[in-house]
């Protein structure tokens, strides 16, 4: 590959040739404004359509509950103070995790200012949330449940649908949000099946352009828009509708499609570990084991060296990497998640977050393991004592 | 009637048979720090610069508040030299600033008209000219007062080779010319205290370049990128900087492996300055400049600071010394390189900083720990792999 073994897949992924050209197509030729009312804007608003369409039936729902947002953050914003505010009057009791990412946890902390109170719940070492603890943080005036799905940093699966049974069981009428933004195009997510009200997911992690997400909201579920204005996407979310991005998004869900090996990941990483804990025996993997865990994800440390050095010694031999969640990797304190599996200190300095994406080959695993291995030999002698 | 900008500069004043070099150093960095703005000229009076041609860009204002060697600045109106120019001018002024101030309706605002003639053929004198414009003024724009011992707008006339009017005199950077004095290498580390001290140097006319020391894999590609930054915020004061990177993770190594661990810290400093007197030597630079202030850590007790300056021959400047963390990061916030020294990279890794540094070193011990390992073989590699980067803002 061009640029070495690119292995931060969970921060961004390479955008595929097949949706770049899609994209270019859409900036260059059919780059009109679904709202205007000439031809151009007409084959615009067909374009939309088939991606909304496309999008909609890769999870299973009906496309008129499919909107689209500027990313992973704006849809995960949208779902929890969009519903927040459009049930103020009901409950203000929320609960979620305390291993969620950041555009969720800190979205949170922002309702807590402003009167609400948040339940974030604790989870096992594997980094799983338990179905009974939330059925037993459930309030009358709960209002709303997020939960993620995979977890960015060490990979970990929440189960989901239990937690979907759970609160359909208490008749409670909370809203249930689940972040997938790691998942969609992993794993299956079955919304309707599942007793999922609202759904976030985005585009460049499988393979599409930066700057498009979507929420999935549930008929007969109300959200307050967040931003105002023309009234695209009915209302719920306002503003030009962002035409490349979106088309890219359509495009790599359908050449995901194709792909639809979702064995190959899994393989990968078994590959991966299957060399790594050979080669470096010392290696300590964080979170579920590679099995339980997300197939594209997996957290690992070598203790005594820190993430990011060993960071930086890979990426000089050309391997890439991500610490934690890209979000965090610069502020320096420990990673909430670690932290919240319990993750000692030294191991939490030492981890660094590998994650595969369907471009990635066999090949690339045994040289990446063999990298790793050189890279521990060598920075081993200064370990701080 | 033409916006332009006066400038005047300070301590110059004070030079003697030499005081037209000062000022043509201070012209030509007036013209340099003015390039980017199109069409802008400089032209040279007694006294001071007239800075023609500036159009509406308030950023230029900016830029010449960062020039060392003026000690203050006024946006003026430039006119014909005739009465009706010079009112009308001042009006257009008053009105500014009174909008600027903007104070509540029906408040009384003083002022008082100030005029200088150097042109003695213009018909009215001083004295004569005020009291015009004044009269004027009240009648012109309602809410006006004169008050001539305490006012809040002084109305600034004055008759030269063309008539100039300005209400506001704007303390700028101070300090002498750069390049008037010498040239000196700034140890340049990427935290709050060495732009700093790199900038009070420079306010003292000197001119920089900039020794960085990069430890890959233990700092980053963006610790680098920061320093580049910070040194593109200093040369907006002092111009073009050259950035020597010094590759350094060989010798951090080696001291680990080497010596004894209490030591590392004062060993590694001693490197960092040998290898900044080589380039000094190299660039004909005449002194060292560091960010040191005395006791802030433990590299930086008297004894620590003793046993670094011993490294090196040439002179090292510190002009920290006396400063408070508090005072040095309130002047980083003024020069505008704090926030940029904030962000979280590492630059002198964690990894070998000793868990126990020694805070009094004898010199004797570091001299003979120091020769565990092969000290000019090191820097002769360093020095080979240097990058240098001509930095501007």
């Amino acid at each position: 590959m061009e640029h070495g073994i690119y292995l931060d897949n969970a921060a961004t992924t390479p955008v595929s040739r097949e949706v770049a050209e899609a994209v270019m197509e859409c900036m260059l030729h059919n780059f009109g404004n679904p709202s205007s009312l000439h031809g151009m804007g007409l084959r615009a608003e067909k374009r939309l359509k088939e991606a909304r369409e496309r999008i909609a039936s890769a999870l299973g729902v009906d496309s008129e509950g499919l909107f689209f947002a500027s990313g992973g953050t704006e849809a995960n914003n949208l779902a929890i103070i969009g519903t927040a505010l459009a049930r103020r009057r009901e409950g203000r009791h929320c609960i979620t995790t305390r291993v969620e990412h950041p555009s969720v946890l800190n979205t949170f902390k922002y309702l807590e200012k402003e009167g609400w109170e948040v339940t974030y719940l604790p989870v096992n070492e594997n980094g799983v949330v338990s179905p009974d603890d939330v059925r037993r943080a459930m309030r009358p005036d709960t209002v709303l449940v997020s939960i993620m799905h995979v977890n960015n940093e060490i990979g970990s699966i929440q189960p989901i649908q239990e937690i979907g049974r759970v609160l359909k069981a208490q008749g409670n009428s909370a809203v249930f949000h689940v972040d997938a933004i790691q998942s969609f195009g992993k794993l299956d997510i079955k919304p309707l099946q599942w007793g999922i009200d609202l759904l976030s997911i985005s585009g460049h992690k499988i393979h599409a352009p930066k700057g498009i997400g979507a929420l999935y909201i549930r008929k007969g579920v109300k959200i307050h828009p967040l931003l105002w204005g023309g009234g695209q996407e009915k209302g719920v979310r306002s503003g030009t509708e962002n035409m490349p991005g979106i088309v890219g998004f359509g495009e790599a869900v359908r050449w995901l499609e194709g792909k639809a090996d979702r064995g190959y990941l899994y393989r990968l990483k078994g590959i991966l570990v299957a060399e790594l804990t050979q080669r470096v025996p010392r290696a300590v993997i964080n979170g579920p084991s590679p099995e339980e865990g997300a197939p594209h994800i997996l957290s690992v440390s070598f203790p005594g060296i820190r993430g990011e050095v060993m960071l930086h010694a890979l990426e000089e031999k050309g391997v890439y990497v991500g610490t934690g969640s890209a979000c965090s990797s610069r502020k320096g304190h420990m990673s909430h998640v670690l932290e919240a599996i319990g993750t000692k200190k030294d191991v939490a300095q030492g981890a660094i977050r590998i994650s595969i994406s369907y471009l990635n080959t066999e090949d690339e695993m045994r040289q990446a393991a063999q990298i790793i291995e050189r890279c521990v030999k060598e920075l081993e002698g200064f370990v701080r004592r | 009637m033409e916006r332009v900008a006066l400038l005047r500069y300070g301590e110059i004043h004070l030079k003697g048979l030499n005081r037209p070099y000062f000022e043509r150093a201070l012209y030509n960095n007036i013209v340099n720090a003015l390039k980017p703005y199109e069409g802008v000229t400089v032209k040279k009076a007694e006294g001071r610069y007239y800075v023609e041609n500036i159009g509406d860009d308030p950023r230029i204002f900016d830029s010449v508040a960062k020039i060392f060697g003026i000690i203050s600045f006024s946006p003026a109106l430039k006119v014909e030299k005739d009465v009706a120019a010079i009112q009308k001018a001042a009006e257009v002024l008053v009105r500014e600033v009174m909008e600027a101030k903007s104070s509540s309706p029906g408040e009384k605002i003083t002022f008082k008209v100030e005029s200088r003639r150097s042109d003695k053929s213009f018909p009215l004198n001083s004295m004569e000219l005020s009291p015009k414009v004044g009269a004027y003024l009240l009648r012109s724009i309602p809410n006006l007062k004169v008050d001539v011992h305490h006012p809040m707008i002084t109305v600034n006339v004055e008759v030269r080779e063309q008539a100039y009017v300005y209400c506001q005199v704007i303390p700028a950077a101070g300090g002498m010319p750069v390049g008037t004095n010498g040239k000196a290498a700034l140890l340049l580390s990427g935290g709050i205290d060495s732009p700093v001290a790199g900038w009070m140097i420079a306010k003292r006319g000197v001119e920089l370049i900039a020794v960085h020391y990069h430890s890959f894999p233990y700092t980053s590609e963006r610790a680098k990128e920061k320093v580049i930054d910070l040194c593109r915020i200093l040369s907006q004061y002092c111009g073009e900087i050259k950035l020597h990177v010094v590759p350094f993770t060989r010798i951090q190594q080696e001291l680990y492996q080497k010596c004894p661990h209490n030591l590392l810290t004062i060993l590694m400093r001693r490197f960092m300055m040998r290898i900044a007197e080589v380039v000094a030597h190299k660039e004909d630079a005449k002194a060292l400049v560091t960010g040191e202030s005395l006791g802030q850590v433990a590299s930086q007790t008297m004894e620590s600071l003793c046993a670094t300056n011993d490294a090196v021959s040439i002179p090292v400047f510190r002009p920290l010394i006396g400063m408070d963390k508090i005072e040095i990061m309130d002047l980083a916030k003024k020069i505008g390189t704090y926030e940029t020294s904030i962000l979280p990279y590492e630059d002198c890794c964690t990894v070998f900083v000793p868990k126990h540094p020694t805070t009094r070193p004898k010199l004797e011990m570091v001299r003979e720990a120091e020769k565990l390992v092969e000290g000019d073989k090191l820097i002769e590699e360093a020095i080979a792999n240097i990058e240098v980067l001509n930095v501007k803002g």
